[in-house]
Protein backbone atom coordinates (compact mmCIF):
# COMPACT_ATOMS: atom_id res chain seq x y z
CA UNK A 1 0.00 0.00 0.00
CA UNK A 2 0.97 3.55 -0.79
CA UNK A 3 1.58 6.36 1.69
CA UNK A 4 -1.86 7.41 3.12
CA UNK A 5 -0.71 10.97 2.47
CA UNK A 6 -0.73 10.31 -1.27
CA UNK A 7 -2.98 13.48 -2.87
CA UNK A 8 -3.64 12.98 -6.92
CA UNK A 9 -4.82 16.16 -8.89
CA UNK A 10 -8.55 16.36 -9.38
CA UNK A 11 -8.22 16.97 -13.14
CA UNK A 12 -6.56 13.85 -13.63
CA UNK A 13 -7.50 10.48 -14.96
CA UNK A 14 -9.74 8.91 -13.12
CA UNK A 15 -8.59 5.03 -14.00
CA UNK A 16 -6.26 6.54 -10.90
CA UNK A 17 -8.99 6.63 -8.80
CA UNK A 18 -9.54 2.47 -8.25
CA UNK A 19 -6.60 2.17 -6.27
CA UNK A 20 -6.80 5.46 -4.22
CA UNK A 21 -10.61 4.42 -3.60
CA UNK A 22 -9.36 0.81 -2.15
CA UNK A 23 -6.42 2.38 -0.23
CA UNK A 24 -8.79 4.60 1.76
CA UNK A 25 -10.76 1.71 2.49
CA UNK A 26 -8.44 -0.72 3.80
CA UNK A 27 -6.95 2.05 5.86
CA UNK A 28 -10.02 2.56 7.33
CA UNK A 29 -10.25 -0.69 8.08
CA UNK A 30 -6.90 -0.94 9.47
CA UNK A 31 -6.58 1.92 11.60
CA UNK A 32 -10.31 1.78 13.42
CA UNK A 33 -10.97 -2.10 13.11
CA UNK A 34 -7.54 -3.02 13.60
CA UNK A 35 -7.52 -5.85 10.59
CA UNK A 36 -6.54 -6.28 7.07
CA UNK A 37 -8.97 -6.60 4.27
CA UNK A 38 -8.05 -9.19 1.74
CA UNK A 39 -8.34 -9.44 -2.33
CA UNK A 40 -11.38 -10.87 -2.94
CA UNK A 41 -11.63 -14.27 -3.95
CA UNK A 42 -14.22 -15.38 -6.66
CA UNK A 43 -16.73 -18.23 -4.79
CA UNK A 44 -20.16 -18.52 -3.70
CA UNK A 45 -21.30 -15.51 -1.03
CA UNK A 46 -24.41 -14.29 0.70
CA UNK A 47 -25.97 -11.98 -0.86
CA UNK A 48 -25.48 -8.19 0.31
CA UNK A 49 -28.26 -7.44 2.50
CA UNK A 50 -26.77 -4.05 4.09
CA UNK A 51 -25.93 -0.90 2.25
CA UNK A 52 -24.57 2.45 3.43
CA UNK A 53 -24.17 5.35 1.44
CA UNK A 54 -23.12 8.62 1.33
CA UNK A 55 -23.77 11.39 -1.09
CA UNK A 56 -20.69 13.19 -2.18
CA UNK A 57 -21.47 17.01 -3.99
CA UNK A 58 -19.29 20.14 -5.09
CA UNK A 59 -16.62 19.81 -6.98
CA UNK A 60 -17.08 15.87 -7.53
CA UNK A 61 -20.90 14.68 -7.10
CA UNK A 62 -22.18 11.15 -6.22
CA UNK A 63 -22.62 8.47 -4.60
CA UNK A 64 -20.15 6.22 -2.33
CA UNK A 65 -21.93 2.90 -1.21
CA UNK A 66 -20.18 -0.10 0.92
CA UNK A 67 -22.68 -3.35 0.48
CA UNK A 68 -22.15 -6.52 2.31
CA UNK A 69 -24.03 -9.20 4.37
CA UNK A 70 -25.01 -8.69 8.04
CA UNK A 71 -22.50 -10.94 9.28
CA UNK A 72 -20.23 -8.91 7.75
CA UNK A 73 -21.73 -5.62 9.00
CA UNK A 74 -21.86 -6.94 12.41
CA UNK A 75 -18.26 -8.11 12.64
CA UNK A 76 -17.11 -4.36 11.72
CA UNK A 77 -19.39 -3.24 14.72
CA UNK A 78 -17.87 -5.62 16.97
CA UNK A 79 -14.51 -5.16 16.22
CA UNK A 80 -15.43 -0.95 16.35
CA UNK A 81 -17.04 -1.00 19.60
CA UNK A 82 -14.39 -3.98 21.12
CA UNK A 83 -17.13 -6.00 22.21
CA UNK A 84 -18.00 -9.72 21.29
CA UNK A 85 -20.14 -10.55 18.15
CA UNK A 86 -23.66 -11.51 20.11
CA UNK A 87 -23.24 -8.24 22.31
CA UNK A 88 -24.04 -5.69 19.25
CA UNK A 89 -27.24 -4.96 17.57
CA UNK A 90 -28.87 -1.82 16.54
CA UNK A 91 -25.12 -0.11 16.41
CA UNK A 92 -24.41 -2.26 13.34
CA UNK A 93 -26.07 0.37 11.11
CA UNK A 94 -24.14 2.67 12.63
CA UNK A 95 -20.96 0.85 12.38
CA UNK A 96 -21.67 0.50 8.79
CA UNK A 97 -22.37 4.29 8.14
CA UNK A 98 -19.16 5.18 9.80
CA UNK A 99 -17.29 2.99 7.51
CA UNK A 100 -18.66 4.18 4.61
CA UNK A 101 -18.32 7.85 5.98
CA UNK A 102 -14.81 7.71 6.76
CA UNK A 103 -13.92 5.64 3.61
CA UNK A 104 -15.35 8.61 1.25
CA UNK A 105 -13.76 11.62 3.32
CA UNK A 106 -10.45 9.83 3.17
CA UNK A 107 -10.49 8.92 -0.75
CA UNK A 108 -11.69 12.63 -1.16
CA UNK A 109 -8.59 14.24 1.18
CA UNK A 110 -6.52 11.81 -1.44
CA UNK A 111 -7.33 13.86 -4.36
CA UNK A 112 -5.99 17.68 -4.49
CA UNK A 113 -8.83 19.94 -4.30
CA UNK A 114 -11.41 17.63 -3.45
CA UNK A 115 -11.15 17.72 0.36
CA UNK A 116 -12.09 21.54 0.11
CA UNK A 117 -14.46 21.33 -3.09
CA UNK A 118 -16.71 18.22 -1.86
CA UNK A 119 -18.80 17.49 1.04
CA UNK A 120 -20.29 14.69 2.59
CA UNK A 121 -23.93 14.15 2.88
CA UNK A 122 -24.23 12.29 6.58
CA UNK A 123 -24.99 8.09 5.96
CA UNK A 124 -27.96 6.33 4.87
CA UNK A 125 -28.49 3.05 5.99
CA UNK A 126 -30.52 0.52 3.87
CA UNK A 127 -31.13 -3.28 5.26
CA UNK A 128 -32.62 -5.91 3.07
CA UNK A 129 -31.97 -6.97 -0.61
CA UNK A 130 -34.71 -6.71 -2.65
CA UNK A 131 -34.65 -3.34 -3.89
CA UNK A 132 -33.10 -1.41 -6.76
CA UNK A 133 -30.53 1.53 -6.59
CA UNK A 134 -31.43 4.22 -9.77
CA UNK A 135 -28.23 6.00 -9.50
CA UNK A 136 -28.25 9.50 -11.75
CA UNK A 137 -24.71 9.11 -12.53
CA UNK A 138 -23.94 8.85 -16.06
CA UNK A 139 -20.32 6.79 -16.15
CA UNK A 140 -19.49 4.05 -14.95
CA UNK A 141 -18.76 3.23 -11.31
CA UNK A 142 -15.67 2.87 -9.66
CA UNK A 143 -15.80 -0.50 -7.65
CA UNK A 144 -13.55 -2.26 -5.06
CA UNK A 145 -14.32 -5.80 -4.32
CA UNK A 146 -12.30 -6.81 -1.01
CA UNK A 147 -12.74 -9.95 1.73
CA UNK A 148 -12.86 -8.96 5.25
CA UNK A 149 -12.60 -11.72 7.72
CA UNK A 150 -13.53 -14.24 4.58
CA UNK A 151 -17.01 -11.90 4.11
CA UNK A 152 -17.52 -9.96 0.45
CA UNK A 153 -17.65 -5.76 0.91
CA UNK A 154 -17.92 -3.99 -2.63
CA UNK A 155 -17.17 -0.42 -1.86
CA UNK A 156 -18.40 1.77 -5.24
CA UNK A 157 -18.42 4.90 -6.18
CA UNK A 158 -21.17 6.40 -8.90
CA UNK A 159 -19.82 9.45 -10.23
CA UNK A 160 -21.63 12.15 -11.86
CA UNK A 161 -19.52 14.55 -13.77
CA UNK B 1 -6.07 12.48 39.06
CA UNK B 2 -8.05 11.17 35.83
CA UNK B 3 -9.58 12.76 33.03
CA UNK B 4 -12.85 14.04 32.45
CA UNK B 5 -13.44 14.37 29.08
CA UNK B 6 -16.80 14.62 27.06
CA UNK B 7 -17.05 13.05 23.74
CA UNK B 8 -19.64 14.76 21.15
CA UNK B 9 -20.48 12.62 17.95
CA UNK B 10 -24.05 11.51 16.32
CA UNK B 11 -22.61 8.01 15.97
CA UNK B 12 -22.34 6.23 19.64
CA UNK B 13 -20.31 4.23 17.81
CA UNK B 14 -17.74 6.17 17.08
CA UNK B 15 -18.12 8.00 20.75
CA UNK B 16 -17.05 4.29 21.87
CA UNK B 17 -14.06 4.40 19.65
CA UNK B 18 -12.78 7.61 20.43
CA UNK B 19 -13.27 6.62 24.12
CA UNK B 20 -11.12 3.25 23.25
CA UNK B 21 -8.38 5.21 21.47
CA UNK B 22 -8.29 7.68 24.54
CA UNK B 23 -7.28 5.02 26.36
CA UNK B 24 -5.31 3.21 24.02
CA UNK B 25 -3.53 6.51 24.23
CA UNK B 26 -2.52 5.63 27.78
CA UNK B 27 -4.74 8.71 28.68
CA UNK B 28 -6.36 8.18 32.27
CA UNK B 29 -10.18 8.94 32.11
CA UNK B 30 -13.18 9.41 34.62
CA UNK B 31 -16.22 7.66 33.41
CA UNK B 32 -16.69 9.60 29.79
CA UNK B 33 -19.49 11.93 29.07
CA UNK B 34 -21.47 11.39 25.86
CA UNK B 35 -23.61 14.03 23.75
CA UNK B 36 -25.06 13.46 20.06
CA UNK B 37 -24.51 17.13 19.07
CA UNK B 38 -23.39 20.61 20.20
CA UNK B 39 -26.39 21.52 21.95
CA UNK B 40 -26.78 18.51 23.92
CA UNK B 41 -23.30 18.73 24.72
CA UNK B 42 -23.92 22.93 26.14
CA UNK B 43 -26.57 20.99 28.33
CA UNK B 44 -24.13 18.29 29.50
CA UNK B 45 -21.56 20.94 30.24
CA UNK B 46 -24.14 23.21 32.40
CA UNK B 47 -24.34 20.41 34.85
CA UNK B 48 -20.97 18.71 35.19
CA UNK B 49 -17.18 19.85 34.90
CA UNK B 50 -14.92 17.97 32.24
CA UNK B 51 -11.48 18.66 31.42
CA UNK B 52 -10.81 17.89 27.99
CA UNK B 53 -13.61 17.32 24.87
CA UNK B 54 -13.40 15.79 21.73
CA UNK B 55 -16.10 17.01 19.32
CA UNK B 56 -17.11 15.66 15.77
CA UNK B 57 -18.08 18.66 13.22
CA UNK B 58 -21.05 17.67 10.92
CA UNK B 59 -23.86 16.36 13.41
CA UNK B 60 -27.30 17.48 13.14
CA UNK B 61 -29.39 20.17 15.50
CA UNK B 62 -25.83 21.61 15.82
CA UNK B 63 -22.96 21.14 14.72
CA UNK B 64 -19.12 21.01 16.03
CA UNK B 65 -18.28 24.82 15.06
CA UNK B 66 -21.35 26.25 16.41
CA UNK B 67 -20.61 24.25 19.26
CA UNK B 68 -17.41 26.00 19.60
CA UNK B 69 -18.61 29.23 19.04
CA UNK B 70 -21.20 29.09 22.32
CA UNK B 71 -18.93 27.26 24.48
CA UNK B 72 -17.73 30.66 26.35
CA UNK B 73 -21.39 31.12 27.39
CA UNK B 74 -21.25 28.35 29.67
CA UNK B 75 -19.64 29.32 32.39
CA UNK B 76 -17.76 26.44 33.72
CA UNK B 77 -16.90 25.17 30.43
CA UNK B 78 -14.81 28.54 28.67
CA UNK B 79 -11.13 27.56 29.39
CA UNK B 80 -11.94 23.71 28.76
CA UNK B 81 -9.70 22.55 25.63
CA UNK B 82 -11.36 21.49 22.33
CA UNK B 83 -10.16 18.71 20.28
CA UNK B 84 -11.96 18.32 16.83
CA UNK B 85 -12.13 14.78 15.36
CA UNK B 86 -13.85 14.73 11.86
CA UNK B 87 -13.69 12.81 8.39
CA UNK B 88 -13.50 16.43 6.62
CA UNK B 89 -9.92 16.83 6.43
CA UNK B 90 -9.87 20.19 4.34
CA UNK B 91 -7.72 23.38 5.43
CA UNK B 92 -10.31 25.47 5.45
CA UNK B 93 -12.16 23.00 8.05
CA UNK B 94 -9.02 23.18 10.44
CA UNK B 95 -8.77 26.48 9.76
CA UNK B 96 -11.69 27.61 10.56
CA UNK B 97 -12.17 25.30 13.92
CA UNK B 98 -8.55 26.04 14.99
CA UNK B 99 -9.92 30.04 14.48
CA UNK B 100 -13.18 29.14 16.43
CA UNK B 101 -11.55 28.15 19.42
CA UNK B 102 -10.44 24.25 18.95
CA UNK B 103 -6.94 23.59 20.04
CA UNK B 104 -6.57 20.55 18.02
CA UNK B 105 -7.85 18.32 14.77
CA UNK B 106 -7.85 14.83 14.45
CA UNK B 107 -8.75 13.43 10.76
CA UNK B 108 -10.61 10.26 10.94
CA UNK B 109 -9.59 7.58 10.17
CA UNK B 110 -7.08 7.87 13.41
CA UNK B 111 -4.73 6.03 15.34
CA UNK B 112 -4.80 6.16 19.46
CA UNK B 113 -1.04 7.07 18.93
CA UNK B 114 -1.95 10.41 16.61
CA UNK B 115 -5.06 10.87 19.17
CA UNK B 116 -2.17 10.80 21.81
CA UNK B 117 0.02 13.07 19.54
CA UNK B 118 -2.91 15.67 19.50
CA UNK B 119 -4.54 15.01 22.86
CA UNK B 120 -1.60 15.11 25.16
CA UNK B 121 0.01 18.58 24.44
CA UNK B 122 -3.10 20.26 24.76
CA UNK B 123 -4.19 18.80 28.68
CA UNK B 124 -0.33 20.03 28.91
CA UNK B 125 -1.27 23.11 27.83
CA UNK B 126 0.70 23.35 25.32
CA UNK B 127 -0.88 24.13 22.57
Amino acid sequence: MNSRNQVLPANGSRENWTPLLEMAVREVFELMLGCQLTAAIDGEQPAPDFTAMVGLAGQLCGLLSVRCHRKAAALMASKMLGVELDKVGAEISDALGEVCNMTAGNFKNKISGLAEGCMLSPPTVVTGSDYTLHSMADSPAIEVRLFFEGMLITISLQINS
Amino acid sequence: MPIRALIIDDSSVMRKIVERSLRQAGIDLAPVLEAGNGAEALAVLKDNQVDLILCDVNMPVMDGLEFIKQLPGVANAKDVPVVMITTEGSESHVVQALSSGARGYIRKPFTPEQVREHVVPVLAGKS
